[in-house]
């Protein structure tokens, strides 16, 4: 960023030099605010934390409004009081969350670092407190502003999508012309207010280049740094004539997971929501810890899915083993010389590992939990002996 | 996912775990110190080669004849040396511009954080004196480094001059493509720092030096040079380095393969190699040198001057010619033939040496071993742990069903307690010895060697405070979090330890974790709180001094071994401060590394007295 300034105020192009890859609404945000970096980022930290509280705090208004309708309709099966989520335990949620985003070590170093994620994390906290408040259009100029930052956000259209349907009660099937009018006025608000920052961009700057500096830049993967994604080894490795090949196939593996769990999730948006997020911070082409400290902070909401997370403590001590054993094989590979980059990947790999498995042990707890609601706790089969769930 | 997700292979496998779990973790224990016994034995470690091309035959034609020269040279800086009473700097600058080579000086100065017992210094002021000589067709941009320590005494001054006779034959010759330089540095390793920090530019501790004049581009490879007697029986090498890092093994295979061709007897660490391998006593002669080089790897220090190289990524060894009542002895002109066979091979090189081996343990001089073969070792010391913990963890889990958590906040009070003691352990001592010396009849280091034990067995006091403090004491579910805690942060920090310096890793595991493992509140207190005494790092270190001095086969008695532990404590501690090894204190400066054994201990002391 500090480079890109410079350049513009030369006024050369910022994007002439090979390392300046934010969009120039960030160029433009600093020019004034450098010399309060620090400040910065404390405070868009701090609006993080505040905008997760309030979105939480609506959600669980909805959570229990949609509970109690469940319940009254006879939905859920008769001995499933214990799992019944109760005010009481719901009360400390949106603190908890606040908390864990700003106490997670990774919040902590990505600010000290100064990492422009944090205001990343800042416009994505901000489009779910509009998504679970209800308001289509704030909810589509964030998510424009999100996607206009790096690309892949874009993915988080389908689950803000979905909850906007169901906050107007909008039944959602192919068929239904309200749910294609709905929808078309969604995208339309999106892809308008894209095109507006997109054309404000291009006037700022009186050209086009931001446009493969930034995009171009995160799809196409040119620079190899080390960091704790999948991508940089893999490159790195590869002759040059299959690496198009592999482009595309790692991309399409962020954008893959949408639509499948937009049909299992359809009832549940918001989940949907945190899984999407996790997968991108997961899957994207450049992930920093900021990343994971966003979607970590929705840990406290699923705390009710406690019961059915089986691998949680080997999975938490796998997760904080690596995160200590990256700066010691970075030093090794680096400093002393003594490694190469195999052994910090394999750190990189065993981390990203832990996440997936986090992500898809919460996954599969919420399930669980979704069937015992609807089944009962005690389930027996046919022949009246006692069956247990099983994923095949 | 299958073992995962798959709900009875996951009840049959925790059903093992808990019935089997403390044969289980017996078995893991001894199994991991047979393995690591094993490796001793010749026929399971495989033989040096070597790895890099460009160094692969021998096939120079040395040609040094100056074995006289270098003997006149020594006699020569030996009477100037005690004419000045130190280093004869205006000597060896005149030699070294008469052999025509680019001379320069480097006065540095450092003050001791303590003063200094065993070398009774505190403001330490010295020369380096280094010449440079510029490769004839090449554009200096690499450079080859041979350096002589120049010590006070009668020692080390056929170094010099064998050193001053390369320089005159090296200048004579057309073939060098990198540049070399000759350095002599005052003081051993605080003038190698102040050398390194200089010519790399960089401040990594707080030596105050005028600065390098001249450079020679990126320094590829150094030999460090030790030779006191007119004529070598043998060669020992040395390859430990600062906190355990150890040069490429290309650059040992080097070593052996040019003293192989001159007929030169090579050892390392001290031990000349036996040709019979399948016999006991070789077996127990390979495993006492890799013991040796264990012990030397997880003291942290370096072996010679070399080990400050290799902190720059400048692969080094030292060579030490020693004179011992052999019949046979070899001159100045082999031993120049040797060095400059292996300079002329290192001239080859046309990128750092880096296909060979940099984590390895060598039972001999042709034999080593590399960490794939010896971390499984260390796997499955931790793998007691593992053990441990997922048992403790399932009835953890388990319990809360049946009563109330405590909650976690119980747990906070003895994890910041031991934090506290961990940093008042580094950062009391040097701060508070003006303070001790006031108040009691000591020097100002044994103030601090004896600060540091004062703290260390103040925190043994502990448990028996932070009882009153917490609200949760005596309950069986917080004794066991508390445990389990320190077993996880037992088990990262040897996890990191063993990565950065295998040796100190696996010797700290190796005393820590059966203690670690049996320690409960439940059990017969005295017996597992002697075994958790005994297993403290500071005994550690005590019983590794006295293990050494076994090996040398110069047996210390106790007395002797307790003078011998404050001195390494007191070396260790200063060397800390200067160079920035991290054998004790809790916290390495640079990086944020755990490396906290003392931590780890402290809390499961913690556990054992719960009730």
């Amino acid at each position: 960023v500090v480079e890109g300034l410079a350049l513009l105020d030369l006024g050369v192009s910022p994007y002439s030099g090979a390392i300046f890859h934010e969009t120039p609404l960030i160029v433009y945000l600093f020019h004034f605010l450098i010399e309060y970096a620090e400040l910065v980022f404390m405070i868009t930290d701090v609006l993080t934390a505040v905008a997760l509280y309030l979105a939480i705090q609506d959600f669980n208004k909805v959570v229990f409004k949609k509970q109690k309708l469940l319940i009254e309709l006879d939905k859920y099966a008769p001995d499933v009081a214990e799992l019944i989520q109760t005010p009481m335990e719901m009360h400390y949620i949106p603190l908890k969350v606040a908390l864990f985003y700003l106490l997670n070590p990774y919040t902590v170093m990505s600010c000290v670092a100064k990492s422009t994620c944090a205001i990343n994390n800042t416009v994505i906290a901000f489009f779910i407190l509009a998504t679970i408040k209800g308001s289509a259009f704030l909810s589509a100029v964030f998510l424009a502003l999100a996607t206009y930052q790096s690309l892949y956000p874009l993915t988080l259209f389908a689950p803000a999508l979905l909850y906007l349907l169901q906050r107007q009660f909008i039944p959602i099937k192919l068929k239904s012309k309200s749910f294609w009018l709905y929808t078309t006025q969604y995208a339309a608000l999106y892809l308008c207010s894209l095109m507006v920052i997109i054309c404000l961009s291009f006037f700022l700057l009186n050209s086009w280049d931001f446009i493969p500096s930034v995009y171009g830049f995160i799809l196409s993967v040119p620079d190899l740094t080390p960091n704790i994604g999948l991508f940089w080894y893999f490159f790195a490795e590869m002759f040059e004539h299959f690496s198009l090949f592999f482009v595309c196939v790692f991309q399409i593996n962020v954008f893959f997971y949408t639509i499948p769990l937009a049909i299992k999730l359809k009832e549940h948006p918001v989940f949907f929501m945190f899984v999407q997020l996790a997968i991108i911070s997961i899957f994207k082409s450049y992930p920093t810890v900021g990343d994971i400290a966003l979607y970590m902070a929705f840990l406290p909401v699923w705390s009710h899915l406690y019961r059915f997370l089986r691998n949680i403590f080997i999975l938490s001590c796998v997760l904080i083993v690596c995160s200590l054993l990256f700066p010691v094989l970075w030093h090794l590979w680096i400093y002393a010389g003594s490694a190469n980059s195999n052994f910090y990947y394999a750190i990189t790999l065993t981390f990203n590992i832990g996440q997936i498995l986090l992500i898809s042990d919460y996954f599969y707890a919420f399930l669980r939990r979704e069937y015992y609601l609807t089944h009962g706790l005690h389930l027996t089969r046919q022949d009246g002996t006692e069956a247990m769930l099983v994923l095949k | 996912m299958g073992l995962l997700s798959d709900p009875h292979c996951r009840r049959a496998l925790s059903r093992l775990i808990v019935r089997l779990n403390t044969p289980l973790c017996a078995l893991s224990y001894v199994l991991g110190l047979g393995w690591f016994l094993a490796l001793a034995f010749p026929p399971l470690a495989p033989r040096t080669y070597m790895s890099e091309n460009a160094m692969g035959s021998t096939m120079v034609e040395e040609q040094f004849p100056f074995g006289q020269r270098a003997l006149a040279y020594a006699r020569e800086f030996a009477g100037h040396k005690k004419k000045v009473g130190g280093m004869p700097v205006a000597w060896l600058e005149q030699t070294l511009w008469s052999l025509g080579l680019e001379v320069h000086r480097q006065p540095f100065a450092r003050t001791l954080p303590f003063p200094d017992e065993a070398r009774e210094r505190y403001m330490v002021r010295g020369t380096n004196v280094y010449g440079i000589l510029r490769a004839p067709r090449a554009a200096s941009t690499e450079a080859l480094v041979l350096s002589v320590p120049c010590s006070d005494g009668p020692h080390n001054n056929q170094a010099v001059g064998l050193m001053l006779a390369l320089a005159s034959y090296f200048r004579g010759q057309i073939y060098w493509a990198k540049d070399i330089i000759f350095l002599v540095n005052e003081h051993d390793l605080l003038g190698m720092e102040a050398w390194l920090e200089a010519y790399h530019d960089v401040n990594v501790t707080e030596v105050q030096s005028s600065g390098t004049l001249g450079r020679a581009g990126a320094i590829q490879a150094a030999i460090s040079l030790e030779l006191s007697s007119d004529v070598v029986t043998s060669f020992d090498v040395a390859v430990e380095g600062l906190n355990g890092q150890l040069p490429n093994l290309d650059l040992l295979n080097l070593f052996h393969a040019f003293c192989q061709k001159n007929g030169l007897l090579c050892t390392i660490q001290g031990k000349l190699q036996r040709s019979d391998w399948d016999s006991l006593p070789a077996y127990a002669h390979s495993l006492q040198t890799m013991l040796l080089m264990v012990l030397a790897q997880a003291s942290g220090r370096p072996r010679g001057d070399h080990g400050l190289f290799l902190r720059y990524r400048i692969e080094a060894i030292t060579l030490r010619g020693i004179n011992s009542f052999r019949q046979y002895k070899y001159d100045m002109t082999t031993v120049g033939r040797t060095l400059e066979g292996m300079f002329r091979k290192l001239n080859n090189l046309l990128e750092r040496l880096h296909q060979s081996y940099f984590f390895y343990l060598l039972p001999s001089l042709s034999r080593f071993v590399s960490i794939g073969l010896y971390m499984p070792a260390f796997g499955f010391l931790i793998l007691v742990l593992i053990l441990k913990i997922s048992f403790l963890g399932g009835r953890w889990f388990a319990g809360s069903r049946e009563e109330p958590r405590p909650g976690l906040l119980v747990l906070v009070p003895p994890v910041l307690i031991c934090h506290a003691a961990g940093l008042a352990l580094y950062f009391l001592p040097v701060l508070g010895q003006h303070v001790a010396t006031q108040h009691f009849p000591v020097s100002e280091a044994e103030a601090v060697v004896l600060t540091v034990i004062a703290i260390y067995v103040a925190g043994m006091a502990l448990p028996h405070n932070t009882h009153r403090v917490l609200a949760g004491a005596g309950s069986e579910r917080g004794w066991m979090a508390l445990k389990l805690l320190a077993l996880l942060t037992l088990a990262l920090q040897l996890g990191c330890l063993a990565l950065l310096n295998f040796s100190l890793g696996f010797l700290l595991a190796a005393t820590m974790v059966p203690a670690a493992a049996a320690v409960q509140p439940n059990g017969p207190k005295v017996p597992l709180a002697a075994v958790l005494v005994l297993a403290t790092p500071a005994v550690t270190l005590l019983l590794g001094i006295l293990v050494e001095r076994e090996l040398v086969e110069a047996p210390a008695g106790l007395a002797e071994g307790w003078q011998l532990f404050l001195g390494a404590v007191g070396e260790g501690l200063l060397q800390h401060h200067l160079y920035g090894s991290f054998l004790f204190p809790p916290r390495d400066g640079h990086t944020d590394r755990p490396t906290d054994p003392p931590l780890a201990w402290l809390l499961l002391w913690n556990v054992l007295f719960w009730k």
